[in-house]
């Protein structure tokens, strides 16, 4: 089992995402994560989905998404040629005594400050899964109130046709 | 040109070629019906949607085109779903229309609504929900031609109501553009050699065919390819009538409910070549075993089933029949004497018997399987339920011409050979069609006798008559040792319901009777109830019963 990462063209129809995630479901292909936004192309949106499987699985997974008519183009993208991004964004309960911590924490991380008040601070960061997993691990220290991730997206780092 | 949205969906129903509908209407889909009215293309009224859908099913299997199915919302197009699901599970070429709540009443959950797309998505090759008038002659256009091509399938359009009432200014739509549907079609030559390669190194190969072989009119190919390679033949119960019953090298259905000969093949073959055939569960239960056993090489217009239940060490996405006369062309040479001797005894010490084998007070279901076929001839089309009357057909009905069987391979819907066989017969007016069923799913689809009676359909309706649901019933003697809820002991006087609805009827307990009766059957003209009581412990799996999956 190992994470695969497929970046999917679809047509923008109302009722796509619904038919992507059922044929997950149905078929029990197991999806860690799911992101889907408008792309450089009028009608078309662009999935990234992370799937968790053997090879058979993900060669099924891609077959069968193929087979959505409004499926355009499905790229398996390889992990040593792609830039893969996730946010995330961790808002933590933290009194005038934690709070020198937990900054030096986003520091060390690079994460932003976007909103702060007397009880809590919420932190964005942006990076690989395993850099956002490694930045959660520290905050555990502290009472977390809210933890919201984007899901991973990517594209190859190649030159594009 | 300014047309309605109904004048439009008619108009490309006619482009389309469509000269015959069934379905049913509703207050959602009303709009439609009313511009029918100005069209000389044929209704054929069922008496459920379910009806609608299998009998547009067994119009497209018996005239090998795409059918079309007409329902009303919620309700109506609910009771679609079955002949839905049945047809996409067995790839026949299907177009649904189902009328729709108007477009501001959509997601409030008002009278009749239902989300037909969201549940019929995971058993349609596509579907739609119409949001403009304009985009009807598309739409339609883009439905039949996914139907029907690359691996057929179901296509649903859901037009809602005010959609069909709006009127606009009519456009051609021009060719079909999919950027997400690519079809491929031709077999690679390097493929083909690597098949090649494997059939001239293989001692012990077999032909499994499904299908797929029929639906891209492959069954001549197929022969040839077998006979000058000397390969023998399997077929599954989908690839059923591509090879004729009587050919030497055709051994018979596989799986569970099929024969020892075909089955022992495949056990010990080198060399398993699947044609249009998926390697479902019932067909290949030990997919796995035989993969580790022997090469496999698997053909399959849809990529999909290449490697979903098994393993292939060649595959070819192609359609069958360019498959097949590819390898055809570059004539494999093989010696398969041996192995066709050790094959030909195994048939010839296996066959089933025909015959009862002592003194019978019941009907002997083979032996009238094989008087059915003898008399109403190689052109007659022969429709099934579900359970022991689908398995007697499957092994001993002497089917000698493609596309003559029409079953529910996949799903096993009860329910569906009444209906597909008064399609069937609405299609092909001039050939005979045998719908065989057991006393349990004759009851399924029973409604559809009104149909039959108002379409004057002249179907021949086979019933065979053990008092209980037979498989199930032979399922729990074997397994469970016990029987619960297979009983149908109160069931109605078939004869008087052949009345009622207009039909000749006769009743047959012996197996001198059978010869007489099936002539009187196929002389009458009209439709037709042959009640023939069996044996109840008559059963379907001979050989290979540790196979038998409840």
């Amino acid at each position: 089992m190992s994470q695969h990462t497929l970046s999917v063209l679809v047509n923008n129809h109302p009722g796509l995402l619904s038919k992507v995630s059922g044929l997950f479901s149905r078929r029990s292909f197991n999806i860690d994560s799911l992101a889907v936004g408008i792309c450089e192309i009028p009608d078309c949106s662009r999935m990234t989905i992370v799937v968790n499987g053997d090879e058979a699985m993900v060669d099924q997974v891609i077959k069968q998404l193929d087979k959505l008519i409004d499926v355009i183009e499905i790229e398996h993208l390889p992990v040593q040629h792609s830039v893969f991004r996730e946010m995330v964004l961790a808002k933590v309960a933290v009194e005038a005594s934690q709070r020198t911590e937990l900054l030096q924490i986003a520091e060390i991380f690079r994460a932003k400050i976007v909103d702060v008040s007397l009880h809590h601070i919420t932190l964005e960061l942006t990076g690989q899964a395993d850099k956002i997993n490694g930045f959660l691990n520290l905050l555990e220290d502290f009472k977390i109130l809210r933890i919201v991730r984007t899901g991973t997206i990517a594209v190859p780092r190649r030159e594009e046709s | 040109m300014q047309l309605s949205g109904a004048q439009a969906m008619v108009q490309a129903l006619e482009q389309a070629g469509v000269t015959t509908l069934f379905g049913y209407p509703g207050a959602a889909i009303a709009p439609f019906y009313d511009a029918l009215v100005d069209s000389n293309i044929q209704h054929v009224l069922t008496r459920n949607e379910q009806g609608a859908a299998h009998a547009a099913s067994g119009y497209a299997r018996a005239r090998q085109v795409t059918g079309v199915c007409v329902v009303t919302s919620g309700p109506g197009a609910t009771n679609a779903i079955t002949g839905i699901a049945t047809a996409y599970m067995d790839s026949i070429p299907l177009v649904i229309i189902s009328g729709q709540v108007t477009t501001d009443l959509i997601g409030s959950d008002s009278f009749q609504e239902v989300d037909i797309t969201g549940a019929t998505s995971p058993f349609t090759k596509h579907n739609y929900l119409v949001r403009s008038a304009r985009d009807l002659p598309r739409i339609f256009r883009e439905a039949f031609y996914l139907a029907a091509t690359g691996r057929p399938g179901p296509v649903l359009i859901d037009v809602p109501q005010d959609i069909q009432m709006d009127v606009f200014q009519y456009e051609d739509p021009g060719e079909v553009h999919l950027p997400g549907y690519r079809l491929v079609t031709d077999a690679q030559t390097e493929q083909l050699l690597a098949v090649k390669a494997h059939l001239e190194s293989a001692k012990a190969p077999i032909i499994c065919a499904g299908g797929g072989v029929l639906s891209s009119e492959a069954s001549q190919a197929l022969l040839e390819l077998a006979e000058s390679c000397q390969i023998p033949v399997v077929t599954t119960m989908m690839g059923i009538s591509t090879i004729p019953y009587n050919h030497p090298l055709y051994l018979g259905t596989l799986g569970s409910h099929g024969l020892f000969a075909a089955n022992y093949a495949l056990n010990q073959a080198d060399l398993v070549m699947l044609i249009g055939a998926r390697v479902g569960n019932r067909a290949m239960g030990s997919a796995q075993e035989i993969a580790r056993r022997a090469r496999i090489v698997h053909i399959d217009i849809d990529p999909a089933e290449i490697g979903k239940n098994i393993k292939p060490h060649t595959a070819i996405v192609a359609d069958a029949k360019s498959a097949l006369t590819g390898l055809l062309a570059l004539a494999p040479q093989m010696n398969t004497t041996e192995w066709m001797e050790k094959i030909s005894a195994i048939k010839t010490s296996h066959r089933l018997p025909d015959q009862p084998a002592g003194p019978s007070t019941t009907i002997y279901p083979p032996t009238l399987m094989r008087i059915l076929g003898d008399l109403a001839g190689p052109d007659a089309l022969v429709t099934t339920e579900v359970g022991q009357n689908q398995i007697w057909v499957a092994n001993h009905y002497p089917f000698t011409k493609p596309h003559t069987f029409i079953t529910s391979g996949g799903m096993g819907t009860m329910g569906y050979g009444l209906p597909s066989s008064l399609g069937a017969k609405v299609g092909c007016p001039d050939r005979t069609v045998i719908a065989v069923s057991g006393d349990g799913s004759f009851q399924m689809s029973l409604q559809e006798l009104g149909t039959i009676k108002q379409e004057k359909a002249a179907v021949k309706c086979v019933l065979l008559n053990n008092s209980r649901l037979g498989m199930v019933h032979e399922i729990q003697s074997i397994r469970y040792k016990r029987y619960s809820q297979v009983f149908l002991e109160e069931n109605p006087d078939f004869g008087m319901l052949a009345a009622a609805y207009g039909f000749g009827y006769a009743k047959v307990q012996s197996n001198a009777q059978i010869e007489a009766a099936v002539r009187t059957m196929l002389d009458t003209p009209g439709p037709y109830l042959l009640e023939c009581l069996i044996d109840p412990h008559e059963p379907t799996l001979y050989p290979v019963r540790k196979e038998v999956k409840g």
